[in-house]
């Protein structure tokens, strides 16, 4: 005789379909007409995405549609835009969660320079992430095993180990939208992930960089990265702890 | 057309890529070349763990290791292979934890491990705690932490570019002495040819998942590597053998990491019957994917299904802690919640296989080094990672495999490709090594409007192999997957893009990707249809057991060469490999 257990109360019904327009910023930097919107009405079921959406367009209906995606399910960051004026992933953004009665719109991700449709140049974003020195530096001699930290060490910098560098909440940010030199909150998350983490011996130079003129004081705390964040990284009690650890000059 | 000269050029900026390309670069001037940016490979969206012997929690040893992986894989695993991965698997755990991936810990500070299917101590007695982890996001972590150290080193990375051809002295079908030579790529941003001259390439450009319709696999995922080898004459080895991966998000086939049943999910059919105690007795629900696969296959053919149309099987973690999912689960729950609206805690979740892992691909030697055939190397050609066949993987893999698999054989490939790159010339290449690279983008550009479009033939690809080639096959249904394909090709040859411009243009690429997808899923089929037994992930009704008396060997795919004929009127000649077997002769395969 087997394990049996008790049934659920109600199994997934059909998946209702309807009809949504999407209003998409196109720029071809081929031709001479600009950003503009076009409007595409396509038919879609009730556990599509926007990503879905976006490749029926592409697929049966304008093949010249361009954006980037890979994953599909939110792991691999591709795919930030801005629906219906907040950053979000098309992938993970449900289009019955949205205002399927009005044209939904998307534009490209603000702030960095559109190479087509909802392509931006990733570079400038990249360059910031770098400037951090992302990586552990661990000093003294290496262990032959693992190093130890303890569950709570680990726990005290495991929220910004989730960041995707979707650029999503950067790109939310006012700041970095009227100054692309400020390094933005996701440089910072990444900063945070390893200052905070006990393995690592670097925090000082970090907080140093992050001390500078673009650093985290141009942050206004308008928490537009934490609701723009697709990983729910608290992006924004990230960049504070940064602050408070800059004002102690330690971690 | 732009032309650049490497040492060492590597193919793809996944797990693999990067591995290889952090021992590489610090020997050799080494460029990675990927149609994506690092961090959107597709080992990001790997969960679970990866499995070394460390013995952190429990008793375990790299030789238990090594029979699980030989047995999971139906003993079609090279087993010397195997032995190097699960004796390497330990310091490749270590050298990711001091590289900085913030593994989960024990009470006394150590790497945590948990248990993962098919992963046993004592030769299959019990399960044993081998996978160590990072919550529900490994890959994630192994993903971020392989880029922090190439941005640490410095690596150099030519993103979105993409590979379309690869370059060597000679036709290695043919001719004596062929060496790698270089790749032509196709840049995205701008519409650019590059020409990268190079001493060694690795092949690390992932799966082709994309073959299927229910998939894990990410959209790029299209067998890119494996496709420019077969077309340029090296040899692809047993691609028959695909992974289902039991836990799919039903009707999305979204991937739920073995993880959820490692930390103590119940499979149930629409019954609420724990139906694994009838198929696996010890391990249940941990048994190797292949057989709960088939399993959950075999329940919803049986009219065992649940949901309205009685066609997935639930995942049940409502018994476990909600504390406990939140620490151990925390992105599989959210899957769960986002895409299909179900509550883990007090619900449980609608899932059906998906097609998860390509076994075969580009055959190497345990040094990564690519074969011409069964017995002879191409120098300065290596592959690592879901693209290679190394095997270590056989019939089936094992959870958590993958992830161990990069590492261990993406540095190893890495470091022989520098050593070979130390010691051979650059080697010359004519004039026009473009062309055909060039030919075959213009003719998808410039053809005349048509009715048909590239989408259309992906989609009906994608479900003639969902309908055919899946977990069940059968010698009628590879039959037609194999007509099917042929006449898909057919379309594929007239069939226009929409976008005409230079700069990104992601119609051409998917045209591209989706000629492809073709190649490589008649080699499946083809393969499938000449195996006439059912191993590990390949299952033929009509051959419903293993045959080692006939088919213990690797099947090896060629490319045939002008005016050849091939099997079934396919462009395809198959040989064969022997398996190395070192400790463990093939037994039947209980769980």
């Amino acid at each position: 005789m087997t394990a049996v257990a008790e049934k659920p109360q109600a199994d997934a019904g059909e998946i209702p379909s309807f009809e949504v327009t999407m209003r998409i910023a196109r720029f071809t930097p081929e031709d001479d007409k600009g950003v503009h919107w076009e409007d595409f009405t396509v038919t879609m079921h009730g556990t599509d995405r926007v990503l879905d959406a976006l490749h029926e367009i592409k697929w049966h209906i304008d093949g010249s549609l361009t954006f980037r995606r890979s994953c599909a399910h939110g792991v691999c960051g591709s795919d930030a835009m801005r629906i219906n004026g907040r950053n979000r992933l098309a992938c993970k953004t449900l289009l019955k969660d949205l205002d399927i009665s009005k044209p939904i719109t998307v534009e490209p991700i603000k702030g960095l320079p559109v190479e087509k449709d909802l392509i931006v140049d990733m570079e400038p974003f990249f360059d910031s992430y770098r400037e951090v020195m992302p990586f552990l530096v661990a000093g003294g001699q290496e262990p032959s095993r693992e190093r130890l930290q303890s569950a709570e060490q680990r726990e005290r910098f495991d929220d910004t180990t989730k960041c995707i560098l979707c650029a999503a909440c950067t790109s939310s940010c006012p700041v970095f939208w009227t100054d692309g030199q400020y390094f933005g909150p996701a440089a910072i998350v990444n900063a945070h992930r390893f200052i905070f983490d006990s393995r690592d011996d670097a925090g000082e130079q970090r907080l140093e960089i992050l001390n500078s003129k673009e650093g985290v004081w141009r942050c206004r705390t308008t928490f537009n990265c934490t609701e723009a964040c697709p990983r729910g990284i608290q992006v924004t009690k990230a960049i504070a702890e940064v602050k408070q650890a800059v004002i102690r000059g330690r971690v | 057309m732009q032309t650049h000269n490497y040492d060492v050029v590597i193919i793809g900026a996944g797990g693999a890529g990067m591995r290889a390309a952090l021992e590489s670069s610090k020997r050799a001037r080494t460029a990675v070349v990927t149609k994506l940016y690092p961090t959107r490979s597709h080992t990001g969206a790997a969960q679970g763990g990866m499995c070394a012997a460390l013995a952190n929690v429990e008793e375990d040893n790299w030789e238990w290791h090594t029979y699980d992986t030989v047995k999971g894989g139906d003993y079609l695993v090279d087993q010397d292979a195997a032995e190097v991965m699960a004796k390497e698997a330990i310091d490749a755990v270590l050298d990711l934890e001091k590289m900085g991936l913030p593994f989960n810990r024990t009470p006394e500070g150590r790497i945590d491990q948990r248990r993962f299917g098919g992963h046993t101590r004592e030769h299959g007695e019990a399960p044993v705690r081998r996978s160590c982890y990072a919550a529900d996001r490994t890959g994630h972590m192994i993903l971020q932490t392989l880029y922090q150290n190439c941005v640490k080193q410095q690596v150099e990375f030519f993103n979105e570019y993409y590979v379309l051809d690869v370059l060597m002295t000679g036709d290695p079908r043919t001719d004596e002495g062929v060496r790698a030579a270089g790749v032509v790529t196709y840049e995205l941003a701008t519409g650019e040819i590059h020409v990268f001259r190079a001493k060694s390439i690795i092949f690390a450009s992932g799966g082709f998942g994309k073959i299927f319709k229910t998939t894990s696999n990410a959209h790029t995922l299209t067998g890119d590597g494996p496709a420019m080898a077969f077309r340029r004459g090296i040899p692809l080895e047993d691609m028959e053998f695909f992974q289902f991966h039991p836990t799919g998000l039903a009707g999305l086939g979204i991937l739920l990491s073995e993880a959820a049943r490692g930390e103590g999910g119940i499979l149930r059919n629409s019954e609420m019957e724990r139906f694994m105690e009838r198929y696996a007795p010890t391990l249940k629900d941990l048994a190797p994917r292949d057989v709960v696969a088939r399993a959950m296959a075999n329940e919803v053919r049986e009219g065992r299904g649940a949901g309205p149309k009685k066609d997935y099987v639930y995942l049940d973690l409502t018994h476990l802690e909600p504390a406990h999912i939140d620490a151990k689960l925390p992105d599989i729950t959210e899957f769960a919640r986002t895409y299909l609206g179900v509550e883990p805690y007090t619900d449980p979740i609608p899932v059906f296989p998906t097609a998860h892992y390509g076994m075969g691909g580009i055959p190497t030697n345990i040094r990564g080094e690519v074969l011409a055939n069964a017995t002879d190397v191409i120098p300065g050609m290596y592959a690592a990672g879901e693209t290679a066949c190394v095997s270590v993987h056989g019939g089936n893999r094992l959870g958590t495999n993958s992830l161990l698999d990069i590492n261990v054989f993406g540095r190893r490939a890495g470091i022989a490709a520098a050593e070979h790159a130390a010691e051979v010339d650059l080697p010359d290449l004519p004039e026009g090594v473009e062309t055909p690279t060039v030919e075959l983008l213009e003719r998808l550009r410039d053809r005349p409007a048509t009715e048909d479009r590239i989408a259309n033939i992906r989609t009906d690809l994608q479900e003639l192999m969902d309908a055919n080639v899946q977990v069940f096959r059968t010698e009628e249904t590879c039959r037609t997957a194999l007509a099917g394909i042929t006449d898909l090709k057919k379309r594929y040859e007239t069939v226009a893009i929409q976008d005409k411009g230079r700069r990104y243009n992601l119609d051409l690429m998917e045209a591209v990707e989706l000629g492809f997808l073709l190649d490589l899923a008649e080699i499946v089929a083809l393969g499938a249809l000449h195996r006439k037994e059912s191993r590990g992930g390949h299952f033929r009704e009509d051959f419903d057991t293993r045959d080692d008396a006939n088919f213990l060997e690797h099947t090896m795919a060629y490319r045939t060469l002008p005016g050849e004929e091939g099997a079934e009127g396919t462009p395809i000649r198959l040989g064969t490999k022997p398996v190395v077997i070192t400790r463990y002769e093939p037994k039947e395969r209980t769980f």
